[in-house]
């Protein structure tokens, strides 16, 4: 499963490379997606995925070696939450960003680069 | 955009129960599934629906006051929330619990009320969003000028 | 434990929520704003002084959770500093803004002060947590708000500089992301004390990973050679408010988490590879960022320029990994903090008055207004360090910190760099202030004198910290022994903890 689940990690990674490599403001906003998928499942991976119970204690259970370390998945969480926000921040901006460009190339994105502004 | 009326007259109908929904994963988010931030994704995934079936103007009437303003009054919640085991010269966010049980809910605590901060947050956050996108869909860029 | 550490989070967390939801009442969210940073700037000189004399870190949990799992606060000189200086320029650059008009208010409604705010409380939060997951959170925080201040205006030159902005900075904070799950894995505790504990007799390949995961991740934060490509195209699109204001916190933001994490944690396993690295990098750090500044013909991008480029110096002090080479990496970082932003208040009242910041269309300015010209010269002699200026010192310490560990190349790298940033400045002075105004170009608006006093503020800082270095650099000195002794930070997290 450890195995499984580096691979997947590994793909993300090359998907989200390849994604970030092109000249799409779309293809852009996937490659960071993937990116942070990745990273996320990196944390899963890291915590040893073992065959646990889950980390919700009830009356009667309270051996801590019978469940499973919680803080990977609060880590996951949180970062979820917070790529959640950014992401859509960021889709509001390349949205906008295109509407005003009138293309989705970013090559074409020249602007800041300029030694002088037209 | 297309007024469908299957489309208006269901999401009429599951508007209240994804609500019901989303204040139980709220509720129960202390010690089971649930949360304040996925209640709170349920919650707005609601208003969304309103949004794509009736249009934004619509979502705009139904939430009380303006969605941005939802994020501040969270996050303000939230941190009174922590802030009221500090009037006890404790540190920062811990628990009290209170005295009275609630049927249903069984125990309460500040820790609910920082989850209820972040649920009115996530609200705030995604409905304006999402109501950023669908008025430039329908306005053009020119006329809408909230974010 | 000291619960007074949670007080700068929460007024900045109350004034930028109490703003926004009183938006409305211009006056009163202003209000709010000032009374939130101006309680702020008092805590942090007390905390500062606190600290100075009993010479101990302070430390509070959050909530009843204990060390490795709850989240942790800790201060110790070093980040008081940075918090007492992050918040000073903050609360200048906005009386700044309540003095001068660049701000309209059509921007204001974007909600300009709740994201300076929350900026601050981006920055102050990565200065005191303990854990390294929360270090990554208050990042995403400060760049969240970052992006928001980019963005004000929505000019499409401002949305070109803040995709590229965003994009490379979500990517470090994905790599910074991968680093923090790498290292729970690797040693099942993410608070830095612990880190550095069970680092002592690691010997892991993954380490020499994580390093480099870090390096690259803080890179990008802090505008590091090979990755500092979103400074250059995103700083001279906001307001010039707003780069003043980035000016004195974000990429230094950056170096903060350099300085704490890499002495803290990787100099203890790899610091021969890191130094050599570290060097090389802030050589180029300082090479490319000068090349940069003498090739361009606007004042903001020639000043974004000199931002990567002092930022090389300070990174250089971390390289030397000793107790002298970072305490003079920090007055440096101090000193740099401090001219910068005045350079670029200045030059945003010089833009306000031109209508553009184009060096070929402005002029005149010394003849027309002496007193701006006065403080740009004196701002800009510091920068290029001369006696009796906080630049002086700094470049004083540095050079004599990186002769002492035999860096010959670096030192000498160091000097020539210091000369073409004079070049450059002169480039500016004589263009903006010196000649003769071009003939068809519109005369400059007449400058309010009153605007003038935060940058006067700044340059007589400058002055201050040059006069008082001596005091300045025992604090320093306290901060970096602090920073690179794991020991006695592992001992103020965990007091029980055996002692290795």
């Amino acid at each position: 499963m450890i195995l499984l689940l580096s691979l997947v990690a590994g793909c993300l990674f090359a998907g989200a490379t390849y994604f970030l490599l092109r000249r799409n403001i779309m293809r852009l906003l996937l490659g960071l997606i993937l990116l942070n998928h990745g990273a996320n499942i990196v944390i899963l991976v890291m915590s040893r995925l073992e065959r646990k119970l889950p980390p919700f204690l009830s009356p009667g259970q309270i051996d801590p070696s019978k469940f499973i370390d919680p803080l990977p998945q609060a880590l996951i969480l949180n970062a979820i939450v917070i790529n959640f926000g950014l992401i859509a921040f960021t889709l509001a901006l390349a949205y906008r960003t295109h509407l005003a460009l009138g293309c989705e190339n970013l090559d074409t994105m020249l602007a800041t680069e300029q030694l002088l502004d037209e | 955009m297309a007024e469908s009326l299957f489309l208006q007259t269901v999401s009429r109908l599951v508007f209240p129960l994804l609500f019901l929904l989303s204040m139980l994963l709220l509720l129960q988010g202390y010690d089971q599934p649930g949360g304040g931030f996925v209640g709170g994704l349920l919650g707005s995934s609601a208003i969304i629906l309103q949004i794509l079936s009736f249009g934004p103007l619509y979502a705009r009437r139904i939430l009380p006051i303006q969605p941005h303003l939802l994020v501040a009054f969270g996050l303000l919640f939230a941190t009174a929330s922590g802030m009221w085991s500090m009037t006890n010269a404790e540190a920062f966010m811990t628990n009290i619990w209170f005295e009275q049980t609630i049927p249903g809910i069984k125990h309460l605590g500040t820790a609910l009320l920082l989850d209820g901060g972040v649920y009115i947050t996530v609200i705030g956050f995604t409905t304006s969003i999402a109501i950023f996108f669908a008025e430039e869909a329908e306005n053009g860029p020119e006329e809408s000028s909230e974010k | 434990m000291s619960n007074h550490l949670f007080l700068p989070i929460l007024t900045l967390l109350l004034g930028s929520t109490l703003a926004t939801i009183l938006g409305r009442w211009r006056r009163v969210a202003r209000g709010i704003v000032l009374l939130a940073i101006s309680a702020n700037f008092l805590y942090s000189s007390w905390l500062g002084n606190l600290i100075f004399v009993s010479k101990e870190r302070q430390f509070v949990r959050v909530g009843t959770l204990i060390a490795p799992y709850g989240i942790s606060f800790i201060a110790d000189e070093l980040s008081a500093t940075m918090l007492f200086m992050t918040t000073f320029l903050t609360l200048l650059v906005v009386i700044f803004s309540f003095l001068t008009s660049i701000i309209t208010e059509q921007i204001e409604d974007f909600f300009f002060y709740p994201l300076v705010l929350l900026i601050l409380l981006g920055a102050t939060g990565v200065f005191l947590t303990g854990d390294l997951f929360n270090l990554y959170v208050w990042f995403e925080v400060l760049l969240v708000s970052s992006f928001g201040l980019l963005t004000l205006g929505r000019k499409q030159i401002q949305l070109e500089g803040g995709l590229k902005f965003v994009e490379l900075n979500l990517i470090g904070s994905a790599l910074l992301l991968v680093g923090c799950g790498l290292i729970y894995g690797l040693v099942g505790t993410l608070n830095i004390g612990q880190i550095t504990q069970r680092f002592q007799n690691l010997n892991s390949g993954l380490l020499t990973v994580l390093a480099t995961l870090f390096l690259v991740a803080f890179s990008i934060k802090a505008a590091i050679f090979p990755t500092y490509f979103w400074l250059p195209a995103s700083y001279h699109t906001p307001p010039s408010v707003v780069t003043a204001l980035f000016a004195g916190i974000l990429t230094k933001v950056g170096m903060y988490v350099f300085y704490r994490v890499f002495s803290l944690i990787f100099y203890i396993n790899l610091v021969d590879k890191l130094t050599i690295l570290l060097l090389i990098l802030a050589c180029l750090t300082m090479i490319v960022g000068i090349i940069g500044a003498i090739a361009q013909v606007s004042l903001r991008r020639m000043l974004s320029f000199h931002i990567i480029c002092q930022t090389g110096y300070i990174l250089s002090g971390l390289g030397l990994a000793n107790e002298a080479g970072l305490a003079a990496g920090l007055f440096f970082m101090l000193h740099t903090m401090l001219v910068k932003t005045a350079l670029l208040v200045i030059g945003g009242i010089a833009e306000a008055s031109f209508g553009t910041d184009e060096l070929k269309k402005m002029g005149g300015l010394a003849a027309r207004e002496p007193l701006l010209a006065t403080f740009w010269f004196l701002a800009m002699l510091s920068l290029a360090g001369f006696p009796p200026f906080s630049g002086f010192i700094g470049k004083l310490v540095l050079l004599k910190a990186t002769l002492s560990a035999k860096q010959y190349l670096v030192a000498g790298v160091m000097a020539g760099v210091s000369l073409g940033t004079l070049f450059s400045l002169l480039k500016i002075w004589n263009e903006v202030f010196w000649k003769t105004l071009p003939k068809d170009e519109p005369e400059p608006a007449p400058i309010k004198p009153y605007t003038l006093i935060p940058a006067a503020i700044l340059v007589g800082s400058s002055l201050l910290l040059g006069l008082g270095a001596s005091v300045v650099l025992a604090s320093n000195t306290l901060a970096a022994k602090q920073a690179l002794d794991s020991i006695g930070y592992l001992s103020t997290v965990l007091p029980d903890s055996p002692k290795k």
